[in-house]
């Protein structure tokens, strides 16, 4: 039995402790957006965040989170997928297939919750997803404009 | 009318069967209910009958336009749906699109023509009878409100799915006489736009399946799920051509979750278990005795051998031939011979191979991501021993194709030989990275010697290409073969058509001794465009440099009958700004190639360091297809098509042992990542008049052009790929 704090809820899920995070979410909760596509933390397809860094869930044993720890995917990023990066990907048409983009969205969200305004060069060292399909330069371009959007809408907040 | 009737049945059997619970068969809660879902589940519960076979309106006028190919993130749904509606007129805003089955295609005479999605055929081998679809259902919606208002249809014009009566200034909308236009019989004639007057083709329209991909809600094939449903994950013989000889279920059968250990034809073993997770931890655990079969001995070394072989070999098939090169190399005042090697290498999408099946004895449904629903379907129909017209597929959107999911469907095979041992109950079928790395259908493997000769002056006069290689056509379609020549073999090398090579060689020999080692080849995005546009264009260079002659001037000399790849090669070559040094320590490099159909160019700018590290900086790409249909998508996919070349030539490598694929994973198989990427200037200059390619042809030049870049810089020719196994230092 696992109890994990999932997208803002408090869960308790039957299942081994050496099942990686990646399968609870897709088998056990349905929540699909998190990808699996190497199995072995090196693509990133499967990137969720834990209090908010980006880590990957795909071998990451539930035995090792605890309840008080943060977890959040793709469905939870935003209530109604306006979060600046899903404002921006959608703008620029990021996407191609799409399978990546769940996880080099959330890579991009925990860069820019340690860093509201990136570099290239801190997008060059964060971002470490593969696509296959080759969507890195709107990538680039999708956080640099999510950044603006952040900017404009916490300005917005404070007057 | 009849074939109407049918249609409308036929769509609403399919609404019972996918989302009534209980009632035999259900998708559940995870249905991909989205804009480019299955038939009919875009349009909710209504049967609205359809205007024809392309275009359904619904009463609030929404439009939903049928696509046939596959969409796999190359933009294709939203580049057809744009063709459909510049003809029918269509409020865009509005459109929707959804797939229909290849069961239906199958019913209705093919009405939808091909479902196959490669070549990058999916625009320019339908846009015709695509935008004619458009057209007669715009002329019957005319017709019925001429009808409804008395009035002669000439009366009546139509823009953004409102109708107008001219004199009286009436108007009408799509959706309140698209039920009347479907009770009339489809003109037999219509006109086609000139495409000076098209408004949509040509517009950088944003693509129409984005938004669900930002939130986790696009359903891929790998994340279906379906009430009762069993997972299982699969193992065959790593060693190709090789059996399964024995497992021992007992040590796992009692492990959590699994229900059933089964062999899947002669090579495979599958754990079915209630969840994916426990049915690969079981696999893991499974002792499995395999016969190696008649490859085991087969090495990279021992196909090295095979090629180096057919290399000097007497026999050979002649792709391209002009003049006498044998006697020009002869005469000729300098030549240049140089070798040239590109390896195995395979697809990697990111979503591994996987299929869902259901049996029973009289029916077979399949759920796959598929580039071609018509053979995922005829694959079915085989591994499920039923007629055809007891089988369905339903497409789920792909995680990325690139070829591996369009000639082959072994995954939608072993998901249904599964689901047979276990029938009635729902079975995804879902491949590991490991499975996916090691049971690919390879881009196949080749040699090249080119010779080149020199007049006096520094011209070309004598060219000689022996390829010595894999045949994709000789294993994956023999039928497409004429006299025993695999003429794909020869793409940008060939005389004329979609693949002719873009110079004028006064003495020309092209040849290929077809050399085929045990490892399955298949379709690799660029096919074999990839391989041979490297050694032409770095062999050119070669040939520029031995000239003592700038690379484009030596090119430019051969192009005077090729003036369409000539203008591609000019824009790059000028954008780039090539006749101007490049900025300190960066160095430039050519290629151009005719692809696909379409005119392609590219300059590369790169820098390596004393360490030998490589820097892509920028690639300026030029294309002409001829139309293009969305300009942004087709910057996407030039900028995509990089990222797959330039992976391929940084890292991409399946080398053999012991018959089997040594690699395993994306740590030894390792893709591009955003660091390594270079800016990308994409030029696009539609010439009009022909229909080209856009997914692949520009492939073909981001190698070449940075491997010439990178002689430039070094002096150091690289003659094999991938360029992880060379050392850049300066020589």
């Amino acid at each position: 039995m696992a109890k994990l704090k999932i997208n803002g809820n408090m869960l308790e899920i039957d299942v081994d402790g050496t099942t990686p995070l990646l399968w609870v979410l897709r088998e056990q909760l349905g929540l699909t957006g998190t990808k699996y596509s190497c199995g072995i933390g090196v693509c990133g397809s499967c990137t969720v965040h834990v209090d908010g860094e980006a880590v990957r869930a795909c071998i990451l044993p539930v035995s090792a989170l605890k309840p008080s720890q943060e977890i959040t995917t793709i469905e939870g990023l935003s209530a109604d997928g306006t979060h600046p990066l899903q404002q921006a990907w959608e703008e620029l048409d990021v996407p191609q297939c799409g399978y990546c983009q769940p996880g080099m969205i959330m890579s991009a969200a925990a860069l820019l919750n340690e860093n509201p305004s990136p570099s290239d060069a801190d997008i060059d060292a964060k971002v470490n997803n593969i696509c296959r399909c080759g969507t890195f330069n709107r990538v680039r371009r999708g956080i640099h404009l999510a950044a603006q959007i952040h900017k404009g809408a916490s300005k917005r907040e404070r007057s | 009318m009849m074939n109407r009737e049918r249609v409308d049945i036929s769509r609403r059997d399919f609404l019972i069967r996918t989302t009534t619970a209980g009632a035999g068969f259900s998708l559940g809660l995870y249905l991909p209910l989205s804009s480019a879902g299955v038939l009919a589940a875009g349009s909710g519960s209504s049967a609205v009958p359809e205007v024809n076979a392309w275009v359904v309106i619904e009463p609030d006028d929404t439009v939903i336009i049928r696509i046939a190919r596959s969409e796999m993130g190359q933009g294709t749904l939203t580049g057809l749906a744009q063709l459909v509606a510049e003809e029918l007129e269509c409020d865009w805003s509005r459109v929707k699109t959804e797939y229909p089955t290849p069961g239906q295609n199958l019913a209705r005479g093919r009405v939808w023509g091909s479902f196959a999605t490669g070549g990058s055929q999916g625009i320019r081998g339908s846009h015709l009878y695509v935008r004619k679809g458009g057209a007669v259902a715009r002329e019957m919606l005319i017709e019925a409100a001429a009808e409804a208002w008395d009035v002669p249809m000439e009366e009546c014009r139509v823009a953004e799915s409102v109708i107008t009566h001219t004199p009286t200034g009436r108007t009408t909308s799509y959706g309140k006489v698209a039920a009347a236009a479907a009770e009339l019989f489809p003109p037999e004639q219509v006109e086609l736009k000139n495409p000076k007057d098209w408004r949509l083709i040509g517009q950088p329209v944003k693509r129409l399946d984005t938004v669900d991909k930002l939130t986790g809600k696009q359903v891929f094939g790998a994340d279906l799920q379906m009430p009762g449903m069993l997972n299982a994950a699969i193992r065959a013989c790593p060693t190709f051509g090789g059996r399964l000889k024995s497992f021992d279920q007992a040590k796992v059968r009692k492990m959590p979750g699994v229900r059933q250990v089964v062999r899947v034809g002669d090579d495979a073993v599958a754990v079915v278990a209630e969840t994916w997770w426990q049915a690969k931890t079981a696999l893991d655990a499974l002792p499995i005795d395999w016969d190696r079969g008649p490859n085991a001995a087969v090495s990279t070394a021992s196909i090295e051998q095979m090629l180096d072989e057919g290399l000097d070999s007497e026999d050979a098939f002649v792709g391209n031939r002009s003049g006498d090169a044998g006697k020009a190399l002869r005469g000729a005042v300098k030549t240049v011979e140089a070798t040239y090697r590109y390896p195995y290498q395979n697809h990697a999408t990111m979503e591994p191979m996987n299929a869902t099946a259901r049996w029973t004895e009289d029916r077979c449904d399949v759920w796959c991501p598929t580039q071609n629903g018509e053979a995922a379907l005829q694959a079915a129909a085989e591994a499920a021993g039923l007629p055809i017209g007891k089988c369905e597929v339903y497409k789920i959107h792909l995680g990325g194709g690139f070829g591996r999911r369009g000639a082959f469907h072994d995954f939608v095979q072993q998901a249904v030989l599964i689901a047979k041992q276990l029938p009635g109950t729902p079975v995804k079928l879902l491949w590991t990275r490991e499975e996916d790395m090691q049971h690919g259908h390879y881009h196949p493997i080749t040699k090249a010697r080119l010779v080149g000769g020199l007049d006096e002056k520094g011209d070309l006069v004598g060219l000689h290409v022996r390829i010595s290689g894999q045949s994709i056509l000789a294993s994956v379609n023999p039928g497409w073969m004429s006299n025993g020549v695999d003429m794909f073999t020869f793409q940008g090398l060939l005389p004329d058509g979609d693949h002719a090579i873009s110079y004028t060689v006064p003495n020309l020999l092209v040849e290929h001794a077809m050399r085929n080692p045990p490892v399955p080849p298949g379709f690799w995005r660029g096919v074999n465009i990839n391989q041979n546009a490297i050694y032409l264009e770095s062999f050119i260079d070669e040939l520029a440099h031995a000239a003592g002659k700038d690379p484009l001037a030596f090119r430019r000399r051969l192009m005077a009958n090729h003036p369409k790849s000539l203008a591609v090669l000019n824009a790059v070559a000028e954008k780039a700004g090539w006749d101007k040094p490049a900025p300190a320590g960066v160095y430039r490099g050519l290629a151009v190639c005719k692809a696909f159909a379409s005119h392609v160019a590219a300059c590369a700018e790169v820098s390596v360091d004393d360490g030998g590290r490589l820097k892509i900086h920028r690639i300026v790409a030029a294309t002409d297809p001829g139309y293009a249909v969305n300009p942004q998508q087709i910057e996407a996919q030039v900028e995509g098509s990089f990222v797959y070349g330039l992976s391929a030539l940084l890292y991409g490598e399946c080398t053999i042992r012991d018959g089997s694929v040594e690699q395993r994973n994306f740590n030894d198989y390792p893709s591009m990542l955003i660091n390594e990427m270079p800016e990308v200037d994409v030029i696009v200059m539609p010439s009009g008049g022909f229909w080209g390619g856009i997914g692949e042809p520009t492939i073909a030049v981001a190698a070449p052009a940075v491997l010439n870049a990178i002689f430039a810089a070094t002096g150091k020719r690289i003659r094999q790929c991938p360029l992880k196994n060379t050392d850049l230092r300066s020589a």
